[in-house]
């Protein structure tokens, strides 16, 4: 017995100096290829000019802060769930409501579109993430054709469809991410490396193929492949809680706000962090992310109840917006790029263009 | 026993780093080259980024006919 712990502790030895080598070798190889910043490489690039972006619709109507919101492919509709249970799909031309459903659970943290438009799911304190479908009825009650699709062992954070109505992707506070296939409720591929609650997730461009990114509360950015459910690459240089995180839309890097009060663009190909958005000013965490549809822009949603807009490529702030009354604590860029959503603490989403 | 756990885990460790160590990296100029390129070839289709005006953003308040 003796002999078989000494064999083992010598096993673990030589494991974790393989590892340190690893670790050194991917340093030196990363420091290699860091022959520049990005904002030296846009000096020439003109200036952006001013900004007037305003608020141009405000959707009222939720009991308690808004958690979560997306859009509809229609480029009108938009889905916003809330602490108070209830999720609302919203005809964001006219501030009409269209649908209203009230979920078992408070806390609502995550909500999603479907591709189609036909359908939205949603989830939060429940542990679940649920479907349901959208119908026109007046006499359909919503909430009788919701369907249970994933199931998580802590709160679900985010989730979203992937390219049909068929799939969707979840990021849970029990650490893991996963991928459910709707119809049947069963798990079909299961994500874990994150060492603690995962609290985001983007899927990358159709056209860059079957990858997602997550981030969490161990501060890593982690990139998956959906097929294997293997980390294919990990970041570590946030000091806190990554909040959210967004593909730049060429699919070649993703921007990530946290805690710590920045907002950073990882590049994938480039294997490292490539830009830090943030001032002394701000102090406050970024909950929200997005990207204007070119890129050039990024937006991120703060603790301190204002909207930064940041030159991507120069690494400065081109515009702060105020607005909301508390909280800002998710953001998007509508499909067409036409204007962006917010919802806040505030009980409020305002529509930006 | 702990330990066999823990030679486990360090194992997920070792091969996690090995595949990480046999990317292919470019370098940040040029990765950064690309990106640059990316915003700049799609900036006039950026309806945020250029200022779409009234007539054809949804948002933006529309001009009112007057009917006199």
């Amino acid at each position: 017995m003796a002999t078989e712990a000494l064999h083992e502790n010598e096993t673990l030895a030589s494991l974790k100096s393989e590892a340190e080598n690893l670790k050194g070798k991917l340093e030196e190889e990363r420091a290699k290829l860091h022959d520049v910043e990005l904002h030296q490489v846009a000096e020439r690039v003109e200036a952006l000019g001013q900004f007037v972006m305003k608020t141009r619709r405000t959707l009222k109507g939720h009991g308690n802060k808004v958690l979560c919101m997306d859009w509809c492919k229609d480029k009108r509709r938009i889905v916003s769930s809330s602490q108070d249970g209830k999720v609302i799909v919203w005809d964001s031309f006219t501030t009409n409501k269209e649908h209203a459903v009230t979920m078992p659970c408070t806390w609502v943290m995550a909500c999603a579109y479907a591709p189609s438009g036909c359908a939205i799911a949603c989830g939060g304190l429940d542990n679940k993430c649920s479907v349901y479908p959208l119908t026109f009825d007046k006499n359909e009650n919503m909430a009788a054709k919701k369907k249970s699709v994933a199931m998580h062992t802590n709160y679900l954070s985010a989730c979203s469809f992937t390219n049909s109505d068929m799939q969707i992707l979840t990021a849970s506070g029990d650490g893991t991410c996963a991928l459910w296939d709707v119809e049947s409720g069963q798990l079909l591929q299961s994500f874990h490396g994150h060492g603690a609650d995962v609290l985001c997730l983007d899927l990358a461009p159709s056209e860059t193929g079957n990858t997602f990114v997550s981030g969490g509360c161990d501060k890593k950015a982690m990139v998956w492949d959906m097929r294997s459910g293997q980390c294919v690459q990990a970041f570590e240089t946030h000091e806190s809680d990554i909040n959210s995180v967004r593909y730049y839309p060429s699919g070649d890097a993703f921007a990530s706000g946290s805690d710590d009060a920045t907002c950073r663009l990882y590049d994938l190909r480039a294997d490292r962090e490539v830009a830090i958005y943030s001032k002394e000013s701000i102090i406050f965490g970024a909950s929200s992310v997005d990207f204007s549809l070119s890129g050039r822009l990024l937006f991120a949603g703060y603790n301190d109840y204002t909207i930064n807009v940041w030159d991507v490529l120069k690494g400065s702030r081109v515009s702060i917006l105020f607005g909301h009354e508390n909280r800002v604590s998710t953001l998007r860029v509508s499909p067409d790029g036409t204007a962006f959503c917010s919802g806040s603490w505030d009980h409020t989403l305002r529509v930006w263009a | 026993i702990s330990g066999s756990s823990s030679v486990a885990s360090m194992k997920k460790v070792v091969q996690q780093l090995q595949l990480e160590a046999g990317l292919n990296s470019v370098k940040v100029s040029q990765a950064a080259a690309d990106l640059k390129q990316f915003s700049l070839q799609n900036a006039q289709h950026d309806p945020l980024l250029t200022g779409v005006s009234s007539s054809t953003n949804p948002f933006r308040p529309q001009k009112v006919c007057s009917f006199l």
